[in-house]
């Protein structure tokens, strides 16, 4: 499949890595690929012979653009980036916020100003460290761990996205049953070219081990990005500062740094939106300015759409259009911003993959956008592409009319995504959603979203139904979950992230085995797990065991048990990775998984709805885990 | 001459114009990268008259422009201070002072600073690195002869 001819170049180089460091064990991180980013030649050499004793492998770059070109060529070639923060062409942070949207690499900065703000503009930006001038080699010896704690954090959300929806996850199986083989390889292809380390077994494990002592995720749920959203407004986006925001949203739990986060994604989404098409300009949400409203509207197409979904269970293309003007016109009223971006990006990635797998086309990125674009934007476009085939595979034709729509609209959002600038995906990158999927842009098909939602307003405000109705899904999770097809794109897409994340199709695996209603191999999802590889379905496995937290061998076990946990809606951290479980059963489901599948009908049977409705409320807890 | 290598490291150390950075930059070097603190101090001296002229440009025709100055010295800051250039960066500390509060003629006289410890520490490690040569140089013969009369002990 593709994923063996796709996966190769991928593996390969990331084998490369692997196998460099299993060859001189010693030696480890050895040839580690790093791109060094500074306008100072005495600085660049410096740096450069540095590295070189660290036995990294170096690329240096006295430009800005000149390094997002390479990278872009080179989607392999590099594993982690060191800039400087003060370059004559291009701000640093502005290299930074590219190089994690579209290839959602870890990135240092670097510089001789210490200045707490400017190392809070790194931390903000999405920087994984801050290095202060004259850099010595000891500060260097060690990035290496910030690429394997990237990939730890990817592999860790895509099992937290699968498990986290259990509930759906039970109901996708239902609707997976039928998922599409290929789907899953384009998205193993899609997981394979993220560029991930292809450690993931490795990862997984210890993914595993450590999950269990990680705290747990924040979830950006609708209702929670929307306090962050108010928040934001009542400082203003100018002022508006992670500790402010924190203190005006009085969520007791969430950390400044969460807000920081998730604020700099919003951020990077509003700079998506003022570029992106205003199809829904006029809907004027009361949330925010122009790009807050177009933010606000698409959340609140999404809430609308979701609720339409909710409702009706089926949004036809158009119907979904009147729902997004209706979201429009509600902005203020409806209100939950879906998702926060992440989340929203999330949904658009799963919602696009979906969309197109029954819609056949999603391919015109004409724009979609209008919501969707920012929310698109905010993915990478490689994100998109992976939804897409994500989508398109894990999309159960079978799936009814409503997830088709939703797949009409993630694939429109998929579409839209080309055009999004993949701004997002750092964020998303940075969330680790698990949106790995995402950042990937091997859809293989792209199925054109149902003509009703072409429309190009549609497309936008499809995706961005889409999104929403992933978002809203999660929000509504309890109640969307019930008859939400919408669910099954996310899910999909979950998957498909989940997937991406692995690198493996071991997910679809899992996912097949969930669609299939085979009880019999509940337990043996462990098999199926190991049949992922990575041990994700592992997890789910146990999930099926008490919902332990973090137990499980696998990485993903940790996450699988939240299978149990997603059961019960539970929005944490745990919650999510049952749910990503669940999803990744019902994309293994196409592959097989039947381990997995089993094990999540079973747990559907347990206390399950629908797997569409999982599949809506996990999707919503997805699209909050997806790494917007 | 060895000796005298070292001595004249020693000094340029002890008189305060070079830090430990400058140390830095010897660790990496070895007998694969021979000359690599050379190098580097010739790149910087280099890249440096760029931007040297450019603060002089901008002193002559704009020097109200603090924040283009200072903008410029941090760049050169950063090239000194990564190759130990302990004074320079003094001088350079001092000269964005000036710009900080607005002082033209501070600001020019402290470059005038800048331009003299700049070319103060070239000539010394200019110096240093003509007998480093000569020492590297010598090492080398000697441990080919040494191996040659090994060679020819052994005939």
């Amino acid at each position: 499949m593709d994923l063996g001819v796709k996966s190769a170049p991928y593996t390969s180089s990331n084998a490369s890595w692997k196998s460099a460091a299993d060859a001189v064990p010693g030696q480890f991180p050895a040839g580690l690929k790093v791109l060094v980013v500074d306008d100072d030649p005495t600085c660049l050499r410096i740096l450069e012979e540095m590295l070189k004793k660290c036995f990294y492998e170096v690329t240096t770059c006295n430009r800005a653009e000149v390094a997002l070109n390479f990278l872009r060529d080179h989607k392999n070639g590099c594993d982690i980036v060191i800039s400087d923060v003060h370059m004559p062409d291009m701000d640093g942070f502005k290299l930074l916020e590219c190089v994690g949207l579209e290839m959602d690499l870890p990135v240092i900065m670097m510089s001789m100003d210490d200045s707490k703000h400017v190392v809070m503009k790194g931390v903000t930006h999405g920087a994984c460290d801050y290095l202060i001038k004259p850099v010595r080699i000891e500060a260097l010896k060690n990035i290496w761990q910030h690429v394997v704690r990237k990939k730890q954090h990817e592999l860790k959300d895509k099992d937290l996205e699968y498990s986290g929806s259990v509930e759906e996850g039970e109901r996708q199986l239902k609707t997976y049953e039928d998922t599409d083989c290929s789907h899953s390889a384009n998205e193993g292809n899609w997981k394979n070219s993220k560029k991930r380390k292809d450690e993931d077994e490795d990862e997984l494990e210890d993914r595993d081990d450590t999950s269990a002592l990680k705290k747990p995720r924040v979830v950006w749920s609708v209702e929670l990005h929307q306090q962050f959203v108010t928040a934001v407004n009542q400082l203003g986006i100018d002022k508006a500062v992670p500790k402010k925001i924190l203190e005006l949203m009085n969520v007791p739990g969430l950390t400044r740094e969460n807000v920081a986060s998730h604020l700099q994604k919003y951020r990077l989404y509003l700079r998506r939106l003022s570029g992106v098409s205003q199809h829904h300009n006029g809907l004027g949400s009361p949330f925010m300015g122009p790009t807050d409203a177009q933010f606000g509207q698409m959340s609140s197409l999404n809430s609308v759409d979701l609720q339409a979904l909710a409702t009706s269970g089926h949004i036809p293309p158009h119907s979904l259009a009147s729902i997004q003007a209706a979201a429009l016109g509600r902005a203020t009223s409806k209100s939950p911003m879906p998702l926060p971006l992440v989340d929203q990006r999330n949904v658009f990635n799963f919602e696009n993959p979906k969309l197109r797998f029954p819609e056949g086309q999603n391919e015109s990125s004409s724009k979609h956008v209008n919501l969707l674009h920012g929310i698109l934007t905010n993915m990478d476009s490689k994100q998109l592409t992976s939804l897409h085939q994500s989508a398109l595979g894990n999309m159960n034709m079978h799936m009814h009319s409503q997830t088709s729509q939703s797949s009409s609209l993630m694939m429109q959002m998929a579409q839209l995504r080309p055009q999004s600038r993949p701004q997002n995906l750092n964020d998303i990158n940075g969330s680790r959603n698990g949106i790995e999927v995402i950042s990937r842009p091997q859809y293989t098909s792209h199925p054109k979203p149902s003509t009703s939602t072409d429309s190009s307003s549609q497309g936008m405000e499809f995706s961005g139904n889409n999104t929403f109705l992933l978002p809203s899904n999660s929000g509504m999770s309890g109640a969307e979950m019930k008859g939400s097809r919408a669910f099954l794109p996310n899910y999909d897409v979950l998957n498909n992230l989940n997937q991406s994340r692995n690198q493996e199709w071991r997910m679809q695996n899992a996912g097949l085995s969930f669609a299939l209603p085979q009880h019999s191999s509940i337990q043996r999802g462990l098999d199926v797990s190991s049949s992922l590889g990575e041990s994700r379905i592992l997890s789910v496995n146990k999930a099926t065991l008490p919902i332990v937290e973090g137990r499980g061998n696998t990485p993903n076990v940790s996450q699988h048990l939240n299978f149990p946990a997603f059961d019960k809606s539970l929005r944490s951290k745990a919650e999510r990775l049952p749910g990503m479980g669940f999803q990744n059963g019902l994309l293994h489901e196409r592959f097989g998984q039947e381990d997995l599948m089993s094990a999540l009908l079973k747990q559907q049977q347990e206390g399950m709805v629908a797997p569409v409705e999982t599949e809506f409320g996990y999707d919503g807890y997805q699209l909050d885990n997806l790494p917007v | 001459m060895e000796r005298q290598a070292a001595y004249l490291r020693n000094a340029l150390f002890d008189q305060g114009y070079l830090d430990e950075q400058f140390l830095q930059l010897e660790d990496l070097q070895d007998e694969t990268n021979p000359h690599f603190v050379e190098e580097v101090v010739k790149l910087f001296y280099t890249d440096s008259v760029r931007l040297i002229q450019s603060i002089e440009l901008t002193l002559k025709n704009t020097p109200r422009d603090f924040e283009k100055l200072d903008k410029i010295m941090h760049q050169f800051k950063g090239s000194s201070t990564s190759i130990g250039a302990k004074k320079v960066k003094k001088e350079c500390t001092q000269f964005q002072e000036y710009c900080n509060v607005g002082n033209v003629e501070g600001c020019i006289r402290e470059f005038q600073e800048v331009k003299q410890e700049h070319a103060a520490l070239k000539r010394k490690l200019e110096n240093y690195f003509q007998v480093f040569h000569v020492v590297h140089v010598a090492c080398k013969r000697s441990s080919l002869s040494h191996l040659h009369n090994d060679y020819s002990d052994a005939k």
